[in-house]
């Protein structure tokens, strides 16, 4: 979601952990095969690859690899195959949960160079795009057509399609239009034995199992992505925002229920409580009014429709104890006030030395008594707790703030963080909306699901990916080993380097 | 394999004696005659069930409301019929967060019924609702017309327990909308056809149900106009919720458009609509013209039906092909198709011409870019694959189905490449 730039003073940063190099002669085949200008292996170089924007897990690759087109993919996966190198895909490293970490004595396969847009089908609303193409660039491709690419991460103006497929990424419009998977018609993967697969297509429901609806959201667990073909959407003819001031985020929730009870599906519903709105007017200035909740709704279709049902949100604010209601009169203002939202992780860095993001999601109707539970929280660690959520979906991003230089502080954080994860998983929740599982959070997997659950999920990584070279240890908590028998590789890999955890 | 008697009276001691009984020829699937249908109770007793059959190397076939029993290729063999007619309960019906969750064995009518007390509905127009059950439908992935706005079923479920040949229930997703922890399951059992576990729950997201609704039709004789037409509408910022084409042998084809809104934006978009395509008439639509692919479906037991894929524009190229096909193969024709590119065909006639006619359209559509899939054929017929090509994704698909049926348990042989 956040630029990983603006991350970097996140958390302490563990040693790096040691690593061997690279097998001099695959190294030399990964040369041959690529321009040897697309091949980093020199420590300096490869430390630019050591996390994502989730900073406090650092690891070395032993190489970074930049392949240009399917076919190298494909050669540089046979080798990882041959050689039992376990690899993991990179777009922009805007990750916030560790994806594109890299893994003990594996490469890194950057998509930098693959970043073509291939094909736009306007009669058909279909955009065929390599993997490192940027979300905002496929928007960019189709406006002057009228259409748009509807998932929109906040980092959308630097994150990659590739990287969206990996964690099926959501953003703040996808209460009402979907996420990334909603928008993947079919894909060309490159499977972890280097065989080519593809899986959808352009025209709905190819026969077979919905393989393309299980890769999106697999984190890179199951192979790798080289072109993904995208349906775009019609732009509405057209969009009105409304910010509307609550006293409390309790106000702000029970307008949220009645706007939804009401028989109204908005583009997106956002809420800020008031230390986020103080971080984001300090970031952007977006005129935000100062308030204790702070309401974004924006609707969305025909004219003389949202007209009607704008009113109708306004009165329910109304009664909802909202004190000023604003609706943007501009695209310029509409724009300064996203801009806010978007910017209000990065705008913690105003109000806080550290901070922690959190991405829980509740059913909506249990958001008061989670808000207090997390405000009670906050009381008895003295630590505050920045709250900003999908409110239409229950998509909470709360922040905890912490200043890691105080002893002892930052343990507080974060136990204070998977304290909030209980809360959600006990309100009926998920422990991620969309930042992903990734190495941050594959513990509280076992929280949310039991082992059969994640035995049966892990018997299908194992069709996909037998010998676990793809992304390996990310997600599942407890490495499975596939077939009956252990393989010859992978118990030695996993144990050895000491990544595998028995628990 | 054991006697047929210490079957019945292991299967009696899962399910209770009352539960099971010997089949009979109404519950056969394409031609073949199942042993016993057994109807457990709950999810665990169906888990144990098809564990046990498992176990004792016997093929199941799990029913729901048995309404799209025959889509798909005729099973290998199929010893047991599991039914789902018992897991009927809506468990939850969280109205407030627009979330539900519902046993397989609920009926889609069933379903609604409950949903529309508080004014919402699931997105979903699937065949026959008063038999058809949740669980078949995503099995099938059967979808209608709500699909263009709404989008397939895989998008509207959000979580999913499934009962695993080995006894295994193991559920994905969860009951929030918003989830991206761990793999998205429901939608792999989503159009499995039950060949890697059966459904035994599901949960799905809701949308309110719509103020008003008015429906308008237009005609246009000529394939490559009605596809014009089409486009037109897709590439305007009209917010339809339904549009599609209804074409058939000697008449005219006509296309019916529906926006769900309040009225002020209904009116508004009916004058949109005349505007973009002022050549056209266009009339409230007659009758209920959404029931036009349910209605293919009516004394139809001679017929071929086909699911047509297709990108949207090409949909005058299909019309057309198949026009010519059923004229050069003396049938009759009709078909609804979809502005999503999904469409339903009929064909009747003689059924050497069907077969001729199926295999002509699928080659042309696989050259092309989408499917023919078969979904009815007189029994004459039942050696044609329902599928067609798998393509390279195959040795992907079994990989999988061996992971979680390895003894090929459920539905064998019934779906894509033999699986």
């Amino acid at each position: 979601m956040t630029f990983a730039p603006q991350c970097v003073n996140l958390l302490l940063v563990p040693p790096t952990p040691a690593n061997t190099t690279l097998n001099p002669r695959v190294l030399h085949e990964f040369r041959s095969i690529l321009n040897p200008r697309a091949v980093i292996s020199s420590p300096e170089d490869l430390r630019t690859y050591e996390c994502d924007a989730l900073t406090y897990l650092r690891a070395l690759p032993t190489a970074v690899l930049l392949p240009s087109d399917t076919p190298q993919v494909q050669a540089i996966l046979r080798i990882c195959h041959r050689e039992r190198i376990p690899f993991v895909a990179r777009g922009s490293g805007t990750g916030l949960s560790g994806g594109a970490l890299p893994v003990q004595n594996g490469i890194v396969i950057s998509f930098a160079r693959m970043n073509r847009i291939l094909e736009v089908d306007i009669p058909n609303s279909r955009v065929v795009v390599e993997p490192g193409v940027v979300n905002l660039d496929v928007t960019a491709r189709v406006q002057l057509h009228g259409y748009f690419y509807a998932p929109d991460p906040s980092s959308q103006s630097v994150c990659t399609i590739g990287g969206n497929v990996a964690e099926n990424s959501g953003g703040a419009h996808c209460l009402k239009y979907g996420f990334t998977t909603t928008h993947v018609l079919g894909l060309e993967v490159v499977l972890p034995d280097g065989s080519l697969v593809h899986l959808g297509g352009k025209t709905l429901d190819t026969p077979g199992y919905d393989l393309s609806g299980v890769f999106v959201g697999s984190e890179g667990t199951l192979g790798i992505a080289t072109k993904i073909i995208l349906r775009i959407v019609k732009r509405p003819e057209c969009i009105r925002t409304l910010l509307a001031a609550f006293p409390d985020t309790n106000a702000a929730g029970a307008a949220v229920s009645d706007i939804i009870a009401a028989g109204m599906l908005p583009a997106a519903i956002e809420m800020m409580d008031n230390l986020s709105i103080q971080a984001a007017e300090a970031a952007v200035h977006a005129h935000y009014p100062d308030c204790g909740g702070l309401l974004l709704v924006e609707l969305d279709g025909p004219i003389a429709e949202v007209e009607f049902l704008m009113q109708h949100v306004e009165e329910l604010c109304r009664k909802n104890g909202a004190s000023e209601i604003r609706l943007a009169q501009s695209d310029a203002e509409r724009a300064l006030v996203w801009k806010g939202r978007k910017a209000a992780f990065a705008a913690m860095g105003r109000i806080a030395r550290n901070y922690i993001v959190q991405d829980g999601v509740i059913p909506r109707t249990a958001l008061p008594r989670v808000l207090s539970e997390i405000a009670r929280l906050s009381r008895e660690t003295g630590l505050r707790v920045a709250n900003v959520f999908h409110a239409g979906d229950g998509n909470l991003h709360p922040l905890v703030l912490f200043d890691r230089d105080i002893p002892g502080q930052q343990e507080t954080a974060q136990s204070l963080s998977s304290q909030i994860l209980d809360l959600c998983l006990a309100a009926g929740g998920s422990i991620t909306g969309e930042h992903g599982v990734g190495e941050d959070k594959k513990r509280a997997m076992s929280k949310m699901f039991s082992e059969p659950d994640l035995a049966t999920m892990q018997r299908v990584r194992c069709a996909f990916d037998p010998l676990q070279l793809s992304n390996p240890t990310k997600v599942f908590p407890t490495p499975r080993l596939c077939g009956e028998k252990p393989g010859e590789y992978s118990p030695h890999r996993l144990e050895s380097a000491g990544v595998a955890e028995r628990y | 394999m054991q006697a047929t008697s210490s079957i019945a009276q292991q299967l009696a001691s899962i399910v209770g004696s009352e539960n099971l009984r010997d089949a009979n020829l109404e519950d056969s699937v394409c031609g073949v005659l199942p042993k016993f249908v057994v109807q457990p109770e709950g999810e665990k007793q169906l888990a144990a069930a098809l564990a046990f059959a498992n176990e004792a190397g016997l093929t199941v076939i799990p029913r729901g409301g048995g309404t799209k029993l025959e889509w798909g290729n005729p099973p290998k063999s199929a010893d047991i019929i599991l039914s789902t007619a018992r897991l009927d309960r809506i468990i939850e019906h969280a109205w407030a967060d627009l979330t539900i969750t519902v046993e397989a064995g609920c009926t889609l009518q069933t379903l609604q019924q409950t949903l529309a007390q508080h004014g919402q509905r699931l997105a979903f127009d699937g065949l026959w609702p008063k038999r058809a059950t949740i669980g078949g439908a995503l099995s099938t992935n059967d979808s209608g017309s709500l699909r263009l706005r709404f989008g397939p079923l895989r998008d509207l479920i959000i979580g999913v327990t499934l009962a695993l040949p080995d006894g295994t229930l193991a559920s994905s997703g969860g009951k929030v909308v918003k989830n991206v922890a761990g793999y998205d399951l429901p939608k792999l059992a989503t159009g499995a056809l039950g060949t890697l576990g059966i459904i035994t729950r599901a949960v799905f997201r809701l949308h309110p149900l719509p103020r008003r609704a008015e429906a308008f039709s237009f005609a246009d004789e000529k394939f490559a106009a009605m596809q014009n037409h089409i486009f037109m509408v897709q590439d305007s910022q009209l917010a339809h919720t339904s549009l599609q084409v209804r074409a058939a042998s000697g008449t005219q084809p006509c296309a019916d458009i529906l926006f769900e809104a309040t009225e002020a934006g209904i009116r508004a978009q009916e004058s949109h609509l005349r505007k973009i395509l002022s050549a056209a008439a266009i009339v409230p639509s007659p009758g209920n013209v959404w029931s036009s692919t349910e209605d293919l479906w009516n004394d139809s037991n001679k017929s071929l039906i086909a699911k047509i894929t297709f990108l949207p524009a090409e949909l005058a190229h299909v019309l057309a092909s198949v026009q010519r096909a059923a004229t050069v193969h003396s049938l009759h024709w009709q078909i609804v198709g979809q502005a999503t590119g999904i469409a339903t065909l009929r064909l009747d006639g003689d059924p050497a011409q069907l077969l001729a006619a199926s295999q002509q359209l699928r080659a042309e559509r696989e050259a092309s870019v989408g499917s023919f899939v078969v979904l009815r054929r007189p029994g004459q017929l039942n050696s044609l694959d329902a599928w067609g090509h798998p393509g390279d994704a195959l040795p992907l698909m079994r990989a999988i189905k061996h992971q979680l049926d390895p003894q090929n348990t459920l539905n064998p042989a019934r779906f894509v490449g033999g699986i």
